[in-house]
């Protein structure tokens, strides 16, 4: 083992500072850890995804002491929380507007990461660490959805543990084996109620941990896409430091101070004036128990659920669906080998990539509104087509990683015509004439998203420029 | 080209969201129940009229009697004397801290009414008070019917018209205007036998039980908001603070 550098700490520090490097790691990940000094709006929601996660495990806490696993039990013990507990409500909605509030954090951090090329540059290990608590985050929240044991409780559960059976062979194994029963009942609940503690509590903050240490190796990505670590040395805090880096503390320590303030306000204003969050933070069925004999009129996931959801229904095949739904997750992980264009920041790409990645976030939205709302002919075209786009983005992306010989026409036409061939041989039903005329009508989705992404920069030179980067990050 | 997808996409999202405006209009609309959780005296007589014609059948197993003489500004005495009716399970009558429950079987009332009638304490919170309000006022003759009566809120609703004597009794009476899939049905309600109250009473009755259950939804909806405005003007004030803080830490960074 290596001497650990000497310090000039005396007194208590000094004491410490001999058996535990504390100083020391204060020094390497906030004083003198050296961030870009031009972060901007979006780097904001690093810090606010931690904030959310202590908050939760700290509500959490404080829930599992009154909550009981029990499906005899549950639904009548957060009602208890809610009247009996002194502050129990503020606690309860703590956690329910902090579990959405979650995933607006971090969808917001992950569109970062796209917009700048956040998985660039030896990142990508950060976003695969990243993924991997984003899956966390999200098995974590499906399990604690559960534990009111009201009607969604039961029902979202009911569907989502389902999909496990449309798989070949051991699919009812697989999916027993997760209820801990061949029905979802006690023994499903009491173990989504251990293993809702146990991620959030041991292997998010270790994911957590392992995300910035990599994070601080490499260093962070910043608006300009500039690499700091290459530009000139020397700053007013150290000589070896990167000239466009400022310590993390004091100056980014008190800039999410702001960021902090600015967020609880939000969050606070939901939490004390909507709790419910307009029916989609905690839904409506959600207040009547759990009733196995009595299926609700329509079954939505919560919304951070729902794009995933639309994907499944997108297509008829249960098996194919989930494999779908599992796929728009899973093809995420790969997106830096996907995006190989050497640039990172959309400021300096083409206006062809800067469309792209904005209407990918349109398209988001729409798939996650079609995941709430019941199936009509329309909606059920529209969440097809958003799908189709979905998965379409990642080849476009792929495309314009050298925008200076992509063969953007062609590629228009292969892509169409891969549309067309699905439309036409896994989707059309002759005699079903709604279907046909929206499938029809709602053409214009994908041949929009293909021309706006690759025709345009095919006939408008301007929009397939990419400008220069400069050596050093700007404002 | 570009215009032309542009209007092209704007006509189509015009088409999507009225067809989804045609295809949610296919419920009863409501009333508005303009409850105020904060009107105690309303609360109190609703929580009054609660316990005289509903809680022999529903339940409110998640409240506790004596929260809601808290709330309401009611003694445990008066509680005790004019809502509970019930006793536990030494005979005596229950206690003041006891959760509101009934002497219902849910066995025998699934055979008298063909499902047990709900706990009422979420209601508010399932259905929202505007459907809770106009479902009170909607019950009309139906001879079809094994109790008599229908309502139009909650089709063939299992309950009979518990408040009929207050109310008294309305028939439905429908007109068709056009033909076939084109008809429309326009429905009002007349009254064949006076209650004994006026509409006008009976509308403030079903307002304040409307508002009792809106309030035993969630008990906490009125301290929350004043907490809410506390927390926020502080939070402002740290806005502020906070801005200039990291305003003054930045001024040497360029």
């Amino acid at each position: 083992m290596a001497e650990r550098p000497a310090h000039n700490y005396t007194g208590f520090l000094g004491w410490v500072e001999d058996r535990f490097p504390m100083m020391e790691t204060w020094q390497a990940h906030l004083a003198g850890y050296y961030a870009p000094k031009n972060f901007n709006f979006w780097y904001f929601f690093g810090s606010l995804a931690m904030l959310v996660l202590v908050i939760q495990i700290v509500s959490g806490l404080f829930l599992a002491f009154h909550y009981k696993p029990d499906t005899a039990l549950a639904f009548a013990s957060v009602e208890y929380i809610m009247r009996d507990v002194p502050g129990g409500w503020f606690i309860r909605y703590m956690h329910s507007t902090g579990a959405s509030a979650f995933f607006i954090v971090v969808y917001l951090h992950m569109f970062r990461a796209l917009i700048y090329g956040s998985y660039k540059g030896k990142r990508e290990l950060i976003w695969l660490i990243g993924m991997a608590i984003y899956l966390a985050l999200m098995a974590t929240a499906f399990m604690g959805y559960l534990l009111p044991w009201g009607q969604m409780s039961y029902w979202g559960a009911q569907v989502i543990i389902n999909l496990f059976n449309t798989i070949p062979v051991i699919g009812e194994g697989l999916s027993t084996w997760i209820r801990g029963d061949f029905v979802l009942g006690d023994a499903t609940l009491n173990r989504f109620f251990a293993l809702h503690f146990f991620l959030p509590s041991l292997v998010l903050p270790a994911l957590v941990f392992v995300h910035i240490v990599a994070l601080h190796a490499v260093g962070s990505n910043n608006p300009d896409g500039v690499e700091i670590k290459q530009g000139p040395k020397g700053n007013r805090w150290s000589d070896t430091a990167p000239s466009d880096g400022i310590p993390f503390h004091p100056y980014y320590s008190v800039k999410d101070i702001l960021g902090v303030v600015v967020f609880l306000i939000g969050f606070f204003a939901i939490l004390f004036f909507m709790p419910e969050g307009g029916g989609y933070f905690l839904e409506q069925p959600n207040f009547e128990p759990a009733n196995a004999m009595k299926t609700p009129l329509h079954i939505a996931p919560v919304w951070y659920f729902t794009p995933f959801y639309t994907v499944l229904r997108a297509i008829p095949d249960p098996f194919l669906g989930t494999l779908a739904m599992f796929g728009a997750i899973a093809v995420l992980f790969v997106l830096p080998w996907i995006d190989r264009n050497p640039m990172k920041s959309w400021r300096y790409r083409n206006t062809a990539h800067k469309i792209n990645l904005l209407l990918f976030a349109a398209v988001f939205f729409v798939l996650g509104w079609m995941g709430v709302e019941a199936v009509t002919p329309a909606f059920k075209e529209l969440g097809t087509r958003m799908t189709q786009i979905y998965f379409i983005f990642f080849v476009v992306l792929w495309i314009h990683s050298t925008p200076a010989k992509a063969k953007y026409v062609m590629w228009f036409g292969i892509l169409l015509a891969g549309v067309v061939a699905y439309d036409m041989m896994f989707r059309y039903i002759p005699g079903d004439a709604e279907a046909t005329s929206q499938m029809l009508i709602q053409f214009i989705w994908p041949v929009a998203y293909l021309a706006l992404t690759l025709l345009l920069p095919a006939f408008k030179a301007s929009c397939n420029a990419e400008k220069p980067v400069p050596d050093r990050v700007t404002g | 080209m570009k215009k032309l997808i542009v209007s092209v996409m704007f006509a189509l999202s015009a088409t999507l969201l009225t067809t989804t405006a045609i295809a949610n209009t296919d419920t009863v609309a409501l009333e508005h129940a303009n409850v105020d959780i904060s009107n105690k005296a309303s609360l109190q007589r609703g929580v009054k009229y609660y316990a005289n014609y509903c809680m022999g059948c529903h339940s409110l197993a998640y409240s506790r009697y004596n929260r809601i003489a808290t709330d309401l500004d009611l003694t445990n005495e008066q509680v005790v004397k004019n809502l509970i009716f019930t006793r536990n399970a030494d005979g005596e009558p229950e206690n003041p801290g006891a959760l509101m429950k009934n002497a219902m079987s849910p066995k025998h009332s699934a055979e008298w009414f063909g499902a047990p009638p709900p706990d009422l304490t979420l209601e508010a919170r399932v259905r929202s008070p505007d459907w809770i309000y106009s479902y009170l006022k909607a019950f009309y003759l139906d001879p079809t019917r094994p109790m008599g009566v229908n309502n139009t809120v909650f089709p063939n609703v299992g309950m009979p018209h518990v408040l009929w004597e207050l109310q008294g009794l309305q028939e439905k009476h429908c007109t068709k205007e056009g033909e076939g899939a084109h008809a429309v049905e326009h429905c009002e309600m007349k009254v064949v036998k006076q209650g004994s109250m006026t509409p006008m009473e009976y509308d403030q009755m079903a307002r304040d039980i409307t508002n009792f259950l809106a309030y035993v939804g969630e008990p906490a909806q009125n301290t929350r908001k004043g907490y809410g405005i506390a927390v926020l003007l502080f939070l402002s004030l740290f806005a502020v603070v906070a801005y200039f803080l990291k305003k003054e830490y930045w001024k040497d960074v360029h």
